[in-house]
């Protein structure tokens, strides 16, 4: 309702009476900016005596710290206006409706969206000349007539708009009109002071270039405190949908519950919503990745970096890392087809083993090699530096004692990068928890508690995927979990890499 | 000028050779590292090897003991005979030899491990203890012999590497000692250490000479005098001198050894 208008209002033209698309405030700021850059160049130098030896900073400092003044400000109160507006707008006509306006059933939200897309309708209608302009801000106009006008410009689809809304969207577009010659207004003037103020303050002894500097050190911050806002943003909007869960569900029954049976009936209170059988299929399916990927990765380092001579390594190692390149949707499809009939051939009814201990292609067996297949790259090229890392001189002391290739390996350089390798591992092992593709395609998606590692078996992630696929209803339980099991994942996750991180730390620099 | 030993000549000339090389060259890559050279290295005694930087004298130390065998692009020619036998034979394994022929390097590398694994590490390997009492006994042997025991006895199993860099060197002496080699190569082993750890050092060469032959490189020329009985003296790849010490020190045949040891050139 109140997100869609500042995007509309962006593309929409500025005011009904000075039209003036938001692009051309932008560029005539831009335009200012320009000037005042060469403008304070030039007037650098003119004080300098054209000399630029006599200057504090080169003569582009003085034009830079000119632009910079104009358009952080400029651009600062365009970005907050254009935030802001909508919302107070939408404040100031939403209680201009009455409570009787509102449908049964429906929100003060419903009749402000349609408010809106009224405005935006009229807005629209006058610029291409269907409506006058006098109709459109006439606030006695015929009902019937306009509603007539705006189906006629193709603007609005609904029956008849009540007259209500007419004058509310009316009155939006007044404010939107006010309001944006304001801010243009405001906008000019700001810059107009930024340029005035920064050639003003250009003289030969003015430090513009530590200004200047200062300026760069706040535009690096910004980048920096956005990427932790946003994460921040992404756990709160997590934690708040996970409370919201556990409102509805009992948090005990959600932790310690051994059954997972969603329905999706809508009634609510049927669910079992249990997440010890999806953690213990993440775990199980993770542990088979890992005991695939640990081995072949850390040999393969071990190959790699101690055995290896520079010609084959320089080739096997990009091949290696071409593994990392594939999307996990191919290792999926990988999983389905290929990996999963040959484990049914082997151990399946009537398979080369005469077991009959796998049904179908879908399971933990299945997922999990493959997941090991994808993780090896990641093992092995971390492990490769890990021990590349550990000093030459430690393998000469160990050659020069007369140990062999294999004893230096085990015996000292195995456990001068072990922290290291750790790290790998627990980094990988994150990886294998949060994947999610290889196991909807892999290990299927029914929800179970089972040791037999050949039976079909579904983890965390898969889960969410279909928690929230097709028509969910956000206020239900069954899509609400699916934030509770981010949440438990998430949590996970970082446990394992702080984890990892602090024995990485800890043992860093022992070797030193 | 340098206070070289006096009453050596008779210390030294009756020992056995127990290296002995001839026409070693040494090339890595395109550069030729070694040229001719010959050089017969005696048993119970102390060979320095000075000479400038990049002469050629450490490589000729890692041939003794094939380390040059882990650098892909080098390649030694000649003999090198230890005790009669062709060290670059194909039939003589590399590993075997260097249990034999031990190294210690210009940088303590102690491995991180407690001090005792680091002493333990040889004989682990070659299997020379049978018994946990048995290595408890070489390591307190090789810690004494290494003038480090009383340092350390009271923290065995404590990392070597935290340890003070003379001592890291003389836990590297004691753990080459451990394995009984017949050969001690030493490569700039005080270049790191302050001057306290290389008097401790050098005393320690001093007295491993009773029981091994011992080549040290270095590049300090009061040292070469201090604790050799012979010298000899690189000069861009070649062996332009050796002798008894006390010679080169105070009467060299080569004009360029002159101007080493005079402080001319280098």
């Amino acid at each position: 309702m109140i997100s869609a208008a500042p995007f509309s209002f962006l593309n929409s033209t500025i005011t009904l009476g000075v039209r003036m698309p938001l692009s051309w405030l932008v560029l005539i700021v831009f335009a200012l900016a320009a000037v005042g850059y060469f403008l304070g160049r030039s007037r650098a130098l003119a004080g300098a005596g054209g000399n630029s030896r006599d200057l504090h900073s080169l003569p582009s400092y003085y034009g830079a710290n000119v632009l910079m003044k104009i358009i952080v400000p400029a651009f600062g109160i365009m970005v907050i206006w254009l935030l802001a507006q909508p919302l107070i707008i939408d404040r100031t006509v939403a209680s201009m409706i009455p409570a009787s306006e509102i449908d049964e059933g429906a929100s003060i939200g419903l009749v402000m969206a349609e408010v809106n897309r009224t405005a935006e309708g009229i807005r629209n209608a006058v610029a291409d000349g269907t409506m006058s302009r006098e109709m459109a801000e006439d606030g006695r106009a015929d009902v019937a007539e306009f509603t007539q006008r705006l189906k006629d410009a193709g603007q609005i689809v609904t029956s008849n708009l009540s007259g209500t809304v007419i004058l509310a969207a009316q009155r939006t577009n007044e404010l939107v009109a006010s309001g944006t010659l304001l801010m243009t207004i405001l906008v000019l003037a700001v810059s107009a002071a930024g340029l005035a103020w920064g050639v003003v303050e250009t003289k030969p002894l003015f430090r513009a270039r530590n200004v200047v500097e200062r300026g760069i050190r706040a535009l690096l911050i910004a980048a920096a405190s956005i990427a932790i806002l946003t994460t921040i943003g992404i756990i709160l909007s997590l934690v708040f949908n996970t409370v919201e869960f556990f409102r509805l569900y009992n948090a005990w029954d959600f932790l310690f519950g051994v059954e997972w049976a969603p329905s999706f009936s809508g009634r609510g209170g049927s669910s079992s919503l249990g997440v010890i059988p999806l953690l213990w299929g993440t775990f199980y399916i993770s542990i088979v990745a890992l005991a695939v990927a640990i081995p072949v990765g850390l040999f393969a380092a071990i190959y790699l970096s101690e055995y290896a001579s520079p010609k084959v390594r320089a080739f096997a190692k990009p091949m290696l890392e071409i593994l990392a390149g594939i999307p996990t949707i191919v290792y999926g499809l990988f999983a389905l087809l290929t990996v999963g009939p040959l484990l049914v051939d082997i151990f399946g009814e009537g398979g080369w083993l005469g077991v009959n201990w796998q049904g179908g292609g879908r399971a933990v067996m299945t997922a999990g090699i493959v997941m090991g297949i994808m993780l090896i790259p990641f093992v092995s090229s971390l492990s490769d530096d890990i021990i590349n890392a550990v000093p030459q001189s430690l393998r000469d002391g160990s050659y020069g004692l007369g140990a062999t290739r294999s004893e230096t390996i085990r015996q000292v350089i195995i456990p001068a990068a072990l922290p290291g390798i750790v790290g790998a591992i627990l980094l990988a092992a994150s990886r294998a928890i949060g994947e999610t593709m290889i196991v909807v395609l892999g290990a299927g998606a029914a929800a179970r508690l089972s040791l037999n590692p050949f039976e079909a078996m579904t983890t965390v992630t898969a889960k969410i995927v279909s928690q929230l696929t097709g028509d969910s209803d956000f206020a239900s339980p069954e899509a609400l979990v699916a934030f509770a099991l981010g949440m438990t994942l998430f949590i996970l996750t970082l446990c394992l890499n702080v984890v990892a991180l602090y024995i990485v730390r800890k043992y860093r620099e022992q070797y030193d | 000028m340098y206070d070289a030993p006096t009453n050596l000549e008779t210390a030294v000339t009756q020992n056995d050779i127990k290296i002995s090389a001839d026409n070693v060259q040494v090339h890595y890559g395109d550069t030729h590292a070694i040229k001719d050279v010959s050089v017969e290295i005696e048993d119970k005694t102390v060979t320095a090897f000075i000479g400038p930087s990049g002469c050629g004298k450490s490589t000729f130390l890692r041939t003794l003991n094939r380390m040059n065998d882990t650098i892909d692009i080098c390649r030694v020619t000649g003999n090198i005979l230890l005790d009669g036998e062709d060290i670059y034979d194909p039939k003589v394994d590399p590993v075997q030899l260097r249990a034999k022929v031990g190294m210690v390097f210009q940088k303590p590398n102690p491995f991180p491990k407690s001090i005792y694994d680091n002493i333990a590490y040889g004989p682990r390997i070659h299997g020379l203890a049978n018994s946990k009492a048995d290595l408890d006994v070489i390591v307190e042997k090789s810690l004494r012999r290494g003038a480090i025991w009383n340092e350390v006895k009271d923290r065995l199993h404590a990392p070597g590497t935290g340890l003070s860099g003379g001592q890291q060197q003389r836990l590297c002496i004691a753990r080459a000692v451990a394995t009984e080699p017949e050969v001690l190569l030493m490569d700039e082993p005080c270049s790191a250490l302050d001057p306290i750890a290389t008097a401790q050092v050098e005393e320690l060469i001093d007295e491993l000479r009773k029981s091994y032959s011992v080549v040290i490189v270095t590049h300090s020329m009061q040292q070469a005098a201090r604790v050799s009985q012979k010298t000899a003296f690189f000069h861009l790849g070649n062996l332009v001198e050796y002798d008894d010490t006390s010679k080169i020190f105070t009467n060299p045949k080569d004009e360029r050894t002159e101007s080493y040891i005079t402080g001319r050139i280098g």
